[in-house]
């Protein structure tokens, strides 16, 4: 049976604090990363972009910029004055 | 107004010379504009320090998009508080360029009103560019701009905004409705456009003609340049109109063919249609006596790039022709085969073209299903990447039977 978009997300909210600070993650690195544990036919590639997209829309993950675009928590810009 | 103008004495020598300056117009926009004032003063510290004083990237943005907005914060706040945020917004342009003037009016009063009233028009991929807000200035900027009807280009690593020539809306040479293909590419990948799915940018860009208005076969990774199958239409009597009037048809026309396809006598102008490039020189010179063929479309090419990481790339053929009418469909279904490839073998911040001169050019058509063919060979004999067995080789033709002769 295949896996629902949500539990995907949660899978990939994990997977972004987990690896908060240490390295950033592209959305093709969470899709690659998902379809490794859950399998091609149970977890597509449309799948996740679902499971990005309700990341992003919800608030619980932003998109970043530091050469290319990462995902990453939403958290106060390192960059932005006092 | 500002109490104090800032002294700007290096900034002062661009405004020197016949040319327009940027200075000159920031500093107009500071007789209103605190934030103009600010950027003049950041600027100068700049030119003096040699060295950039702004922050680039971050998290901005409006709610549900990665691109768009690119974040930009001064490291000198403390002295020019009012771009201590100045941060650059996209937006989609109207397929080719066409505007209102009422629309242009409102565009410049939403952005008097929530930025620094400053803008490129437009930058180099075709967005306009407002340059200059502040964080909290960006969702009422996007609420007014989609009330007008306008939508956020694409930054970061997303399918950016696509651009296209004037085409059919005002030029006779286009092969193909450019703006439509434009358009209809622009609404089919919105996904791509606003949240970034790839390993760096992909650019499209749509020009109707080989004289490549939008310099595709520079700077787009997937290059959709007009052109014709059959013979260039010719008027013998335009021509020699054109003689008369005194134009050197053997040296203006005729020595700057490229592959010398075309001889004059001084009375009729010959072409040999199979050995033309269509390189457009001729029909540029004689506008009212040569004319694209009849049977039109488009070759796609792939992979070029400006210099940022590596070095600037030409786009190379990937498919030598597409008829008008089934351009948007190969688009469509070439384009998942080239993004399936690239986010699966891409690097980060490896554009498509770079990641086919480090896989190969047959690795990559492999993958995508298409088979080599001759035209995607930029230089005969030159190009490593694509070799023909000998039995794929066409026997030489009989004399005058008008096929190319295979090397």
């Amino acid at each position: 049976m295949a896996v629902s978009v949500e539990t995907i997300a949660e899978e990939m909210y994990k997977m972004v604090v987990e690896y908060l600070g240490k390295k950033n993650l592209k959305s093709t690195d969470l899709t690659k990363a998902m379809i490794a544990k859950f399998g091609e036919a149970e977890c597509t590639k449309d799948d996740c972009k679902h499971a990005i997209r309700q990341l992003i829309d919800s608030g619980r993950c932003v998109y970043s910029y530091f050469g290319g675009s990462f995902i990453t928590i939403p958290h106060k810009e390192g960059a932005a004055p006092e | 107004m500002p109490d104090e103008k800032k002294k700007t004495p290096l900034l002062d020598e661009l405004e020197k010379g016949p040319w327009p300056s940027f200075v000159k117009d920031i500093k107009a926009a500071a007789e209103t504009q605190p934030m103009a004032e600010d950027l003049l003063g950041q600027l100068e510290l700049s030119y003096k320090d040699k060295i950039s004083h702004w922050k680039h990237g971050g998290i901005v943005g409006v709610m549900g998009y990665g691109g768009g907005v690119i974040g930009r914060y001064s490291d000198v706040p403390e002295q020019f508080p009012n771009v201590s945020h100045f941060h650059t917004m996209r937006v989609n342009m109207p397929s080719g360029w066409f505007y209102t003037s009422d629309v242009l009016r409102k565009i410049c009063d939403i952005w008097e009103k929530h930025g620094s009233g400053l803008f490129n028009f437009h930058g180099s991929t075709g967005d306009i560019i407002l340059l200059g807000t502040k964080t909290d200035e960006l969702e009422p900027t996007f609420s007014e701009l989609t009330h007008l009807g306008f939508d956020l280009g694409g930054s970061g690593s997303v399918m950016r905004t696509p651009s296209a020539c004037v085409g059919k809306a005002r030029c006779e040479w286009a092969c193909y409705d450019t703006m439509g293909m434009c358009n209809e590419i622009t609404h089919t990948y919105q996904d791509e456009l606003h949240r970034p799915p790839f390993p760096y940018k992909f650019k499209f860009k749509f020009s109707g003609c080989p004289n490549d208005c939008v310099a595709s076969i520079a700077r787009a990774d997937l290059s959709i340049i007009g052109t014709w199958k059959d013979d260039i239409q010719q008027d013998d009597a335009a021509v020699a109109q054109y003689a008369a009037d005194g134009v050197d048809i053997q040296k203006d026309v005729c020595d700057h063919c490229p592959t010398k396809c075309m001889s004059w006598d001084g009375k009729q102008l010959k072409i040999n249609n199979r050995e033309c490039v269509r390189c457009m020189h001729c029909i540029n010179v004689l506008p009212k006596a040569l004319r694209p063929g009849k049977e039109k479309g488009a070759t796609v090419l792939i992979g070029a790039k400006a210099p940022i990481l590596q070095g600037a790339q030409l786009s190379s053929v990937l498919i030598p022709f597409v008829p008008a009418d089934e351009i948007l469909d190969t688009l469509k279904e070439l384009v998942s085969r080239i993004w399936d490839f690239w986010g699966e073998y891409g690097n980060n911040r490896e554009r498509v073209g770079e990641l086919i001169q480090r896989m190969g050019m047959a690795t990559f058509l492999d993958a995508i299903g298409l088979d080599p063919v001759p035209e995607m060979v930029s230089a005969p004999r030159d190009n490593p990447y694509i070799f023909f067995r000998k039995e794929d080789e066409v026997p030489e033709p009989e004399e005058g039977a008008g096929e190319p002769k295979q090397k």
